[in-house]
């Protein structure tokens, strides 16, 4: 049994098991992590003492929404969510294409914890090989739970926890109203544990190692490691595992560091927000932190913008197309977010004679906290941090026009269309 | 007393702003917004009324929060 890289500490801990080019074969993955212990309930003990935090953006404790399932009665349902909306993220693909095992040691380790038969493991469907190359993992597995490798639609807001328990139990794969969360009433009515993947790999560590082992790398108060996929204007944009608690400026520098001097950094995808490089480069990657800092950890993504780049014409381009993106189910949303997406993109391209920010100031509050999902919450506070941290070039845009920088290639991903 | 919109029900036929427009006002879409504080006693009839008069049954108040659940008082739901 290889288990060195897993010492104490020690990074890589997921990405231990990484290959070459393919996806890790059930001996291949069990020789590098060792073999998968069984669990009971008792484990969520160990996964609150751990003090492990979902992976995909919430960041809420996994323990405890684990015990929310468990303590009900009845049929239970695990679900994996490896759809990943966010453009500027790939590690969830990383982790499904290359460690399958290890995505699904966690999602039966979760299964057993919280008393569930059926798992399923959820992904855009367009990803045809990739469902093919996991539904031969779970072929190669012998696990006790029933586990099912499902597509879901590739809309950004598909990708929201109550779209996929809708989509799953035969509904479309949009946002539903809460109550009832899916720990309450989720796949075919019954208590259904959503979690990232990432969040599942991690489990799948747990199990193994412990929770000691878990805390011994991280912040006490924010422990583990966790997958970052660092892009923009940096030399080596990749996927790194870090610790929780690194500061971002590390984080830019492990990517090879900036390629061009850079303006500002887009913390946490779209969902997160736009911090100007002196107050990003030295905030812990941790959700309070970056809360604290108007931010959002979300599920890790650290994107540099270079000096030479118009902020307010990239989140603009971004802006519109998270409004073309919403689900069309609450009125705030449908009519708001086109609304802030005219409103930004006059800003950007052609100046607001004095007038926009003013709007966008207005309409910010129309839309917040007004959805049944958090996906117009995600709008407003990317863009006020984009007003935030360009405040200077946003009043001279406002005033006088836009600058050279709209002229630049865009730089944030958007993804390619589908056929 | 709490009112919420279920926004997905919501089509922003505007009754409610109607019947209580002491809490609830309009967006320049059509769409209501509510008075972030808790319904006052002695508005909460209105409320009541309010809620059950909307033709999408979008409207509702802390006591029928949980689909089901039916008016039962108590604010058991609340909040």
């Amino acid at each position: 049994m290889n288990t060195t890289a897993l010492t104490r500490g020690a990074l890589p801990r997921l990405l231990a098991g990484l290959s070459y080019d393919s996806p890790a074969r059930l001996a291949e993955h069990c020789r590098q992590y060792g073999p998968l212990p069984v669990v009971g309930r008792r484990f969520i003990d160990v996964v609150d003492a751990a003090g492990l935090t979902g992976r995909g953006g919430a960041g809420f404790p996994t323990g405890r929404k684990m015990r929310s399932v468990a303590a009900r009665r009845g049929g239970k349902v695990v679900v994996g969510n490896g759809c990943e909306g966010e453009p500027a993220s790939s590690k969830d693909r990383l982790l499904l294409t290359r460690l399958p095992h290890l995505v699904l040691d966690g999602l039966v380790t979760a299964a057993a914890a919280v008393g569930a038969r059926d798992a399923y493991l959820c992904l855009h469907d367009h990803e045809t090989g990739l469902l093919a190359s996991l539904d031969d993992a779970v072929a190669e597995r012998n696990d006790p739970v029933r586990v099912q490798v499902a597509g879901v639609p590739a809309r950004y807001v598909a990708s929201e926890q109550s779209s996929i328990v809708q989509y799953l139990g035969g509904g479309p794969a949009k946002p539903t109203f809460a109550p009832p969360r899916p720990h309450e009433r989720g796949v075919r009515g019954l208590p259904t544990l959503v979690s990232n993947v990432e969040t599942l790999a991690h489990l799948a560590l747990i199990a193994r190692y412990g929770d000691r082992w878990f805390r011994s790398a991280g912040l006490p108060a924010a422990p583990g490691s966790m997958l970052v996929t660092v892009s923009g204007a940096v030399c080596l944009p990749g996927i790194y595992e870090i610790e929780l608690g690194t500061p971002i400026g590390d984080v830019v520098v492990r990517a090879g560091g900036p390629a061009e001097r850079p303006q500002a950094l887009l913390v946490g995808g779209y969902f997160g927000a736009w911090l100007p490089v002196d107050v990003a480069w030295p905030l812990p990657m941790t959700h309070a932190a970056l809360k604290a800092a108007g931010g959002a950890l979300g599920a890790g993504m650290v994107l540099t913008l270079p000096a030479s780049s118009c902020l307010l014409a990239e989140t603009a381009r971004v802006v519109r197309y998270l409004a073309d993106e919403g689900a069309g189910q609450c009125g705030p949303c449908v009519f708001g977010l086109p609304a802030l997406a005219d409103a930004m993109a006059d800003l950007a391209y052609h100046g607001g004679r004095g007038r926009v920010l003013r709007q966008l100031a207005a309409l910010i509050p129309l839309v917040e906290r007004r959805g049944a999902c958090r996906h117009p919450d995600g709008v407003t506070q990317l863009i006020r941090s984009a007003l935030r941290a360009a405040a200077e070039d946003a009043r001279a845009h406002d005033e006088a026009g836009p600058c050279h920088g709209v002229a630049r290639e865009p730089l944030l991903p958007l993804p390619e269309e589908i056929p | 007393m709490k009112l919420r919109v279920n926004p997905i029900a919501c089509t922003g036929h505007g009754m409610c702003a109607e019947l209580l427009p002491e809490l609830i006002r309009l967006d320049p879409w059509g769409f209501p917004l509510l008075a972030d504080a808790p319904v006052p006693r002695e508005l909460a009839d209105h409320a009541r009324r309010a809620a059950a008069a909307c033709p999408t049954l979008a409207l509702l108040t802390g006591e029928s929060l949980v689909p089901g659940a039916g008016v039962r008082g108590g604010g058991r739901h609340a909040g």
